[in-house]
């Protein structure tokens, strides 16, 4: 008997992505640039987050109308965005097809105290962390990929440099502490102990973790690839750039060869203006969309 | 390499001897690595040209076709793949990698194209609709296999001298052609080594035969 959307078809689907680069695009045009220039996949949203960050308001779901424009447009697979708990959101999105979900902090979070029981859905869901113990937790409700949150929309990869380098931190230490301090350890991280227990059997999360927010150059993607992610997710820096298809290509040439500074080097030649940044301590608290979530 | 892999071998040979490489451009590298890893021989992912003449067997793994095969292209590995086949040498296509071996892609451009199938990408649906289930394939034995289908494609028709290893509701999942193997799903998220040392034996036949001809025996 055929068991559609089980979790290791889920993670599967996760695994597949590695080493590639998922791109954020808005218009069916800007997905075809994309899949041109190499995208593992899409995000289909209405704006980017740069966008959404200086329009203020309700950031929603995008237009299912949007999301299928953008479905047709190309054969790699299609993200979408639903917010943080809004889980009949998300089953719009999954009844539309989208391959995979984004629980997003970027959206307006509509539970602010529970997220999507994504165990509920054959779709599988990725979501942001800044730790471990939110990666766990997200992954103890059945998300299949993580990504770090970093600070969507900013163009300033210093927030996923740090989510980034604090789950390694905390994964090593899983690692090396006697087996008798982590049920401590679980509490104080809130992560679900079996977790942790295999997180320590691994010396890595179960499932694809890939690095979000905040990137915007192709030695940005290096930088996130050498600190052991397993992919890039960019955002508003591809089509919020002066020449966005040969960003696209020198990001996804970048990711690959993430080792190669010659390379990274080569491809970053003659790119145009990167989007304009943000710096992270102007921002104040209320703004950083990475504090959404719990 | 697990701790019994070393004293692994066969009725044809030693696994150890056997450099396996993966194409690692994007996708499940690291899991096939393993996999050949579990069943005793070496594996090595690929990332430069200038390496793929000196493996006995390459395996290319799922991730996105068009990423795969643009990169490819661009990184001039399509050649080397195309002379590593020519030498008689085992190509291992999952997934994505059925779809760069194929003769024919339906709806684009065939990439390398080397084997005798045609494909349809994407076949089975959308991710909502990605499955696993218990396959027969007759060559590894009866104990069925577990088939993990993601977003997978099928192969449509076949040409002369390909053996159709697996079908599943009357699509055709698993072929091989002479020295090509292909599966629609992908054997490296299960932990049964069957297929991956199916592979391995048909390179260390390859193997053998090399080095008979070079030693001046003939094997025919």
């Amino acid at each position: 008997m055929a068991e559609k959307g089980t979790y290791r078809v889920k993670k599967g689907m996760a695994e597949m992505q590695k080493g590639g680069v998922i791109m954020d695009v808005t218009l069916p045009e800007q997905a075809k640039i994309a899949e041109a220039a190499g995208a593992v996949a899409v995000m289909a949203l209405e704006r980017v987050p740069a966008d959404i960050r200086s329009a203020g308001g309700v950031a929603r779901m995008a237009d299912p109308e949007r999301i299928v424009a953008i479905m047709e447009a190309v054969t790699i697979p299609v993200m979408a965005k639903c917010r943080i708990g809004h889980f009949a959101e998300a089953q719009v999105l999954e009844s539309l097809g989208v391959d995979y979900i984004d629980e997003s902090e970027v959206l307006t979070p509509a539970d602010e105290r529970f997220h999507i029981n994504k165990k509920n859905f054959k779709v599988p869901f990725v979501c942001g962390a800044k730790d471990l113990g939110e990666a766990l937790r997200r992954i103890g409700e059945g998300a299949a990929m993580i990504r770090t949150k970093g600070e969507p929309g900013t163009g300033n990869v210093v927030e996923a440099v740090r989510h980034m380098r604090k789950i390694t931190e905390q994964i090593l230490q899983v690692q090396y502490l006697p087996e008798e301090e982590l049920m401590t350890l679980a509490k104080e991280l809130g992560a679900p102990y079996e977790l942790l227990l295999e997180v320590r059997r691994l010396g890595k999360l179960p499932v694809v973790n890939f690095a979000a927010g905040g990137i915007a150059t192709p030695a940005d993607a290096a930088l996130m690839m050498q600190l052991g992610s397993d992919g890039i997710f960019v955002g508003s820096g591809i089509f919020k750039s002066s020449d966005p298809h040969k960003r696209a290509v020198a990001i996804v040439e970048a990711t690959l060869h993430y080792d190669d500074p010659e390379l990274v080097a080569r491809v970053s030649r003659g790119l145009g203006e990167a989007m304009p940044g943000l710096d992270i301590n102007l921002l104040a608290e209320t703004e950083k969309m990475q504090i959404r979530g719990i | 390499m697990p701790q019994d892999a070393e004293n692994k071998i066969t009725a044809s040979g030693f696994y150890g001897d056997l450099k396996i490489g993966v194409l690692a451009i994007q996708g499940a590298v690291s899991e096939h690595i393993d996999a050949i890893e579990n069943c005793g021989a070496r594996a090595f992912p690929i990332r430069n040209a200038g390496l793929i003449p000196e493996l006995d067997g390459l395996i290319i793994p799922g991730g996105e076709s068009t990423t795969i095969g643009r990169l490819s292209r661009k990184y001039g590995y399509l050649n080397e793949i195309r002379s590593l086949a020519a030498a008689g040498k085992p190509v291992l296509g999952t997934c994505a990698g059925l779809i760069l071996l194929a003769r024919e892609v339906e709806e684009q451009e065939p990439i390398l194209p080397l084997m005798s199938i045609k494909t349809r990408r994407n076949a089975f649906g959308r991710q909502r609709e990605s499955f696993e289930t218990d396959l027969s394939i007759p060559v590894l034995g009866e104990k069925p296999f577990c088939g993990v289908f993601i977003r997978a494609p099928q192969i449509t028709s076949i040409g002369e001298g390909v053996e159709v290893l697996s079908i599943l509701d009357e699509v055709v999942v698993a072929a091989r052609e002479k020295n090509l193997l292909v599966t629609a799903f992908h054997p490296e998220l299960t932990d049964d080594t069957r297929l991956h040392c199916y592979f391995l034996e048909m390179a260390l036949e390859v193997k053998h035969k090399i080095f008979n001809v070079k030693i001046g025996q003939n094997v025919e």
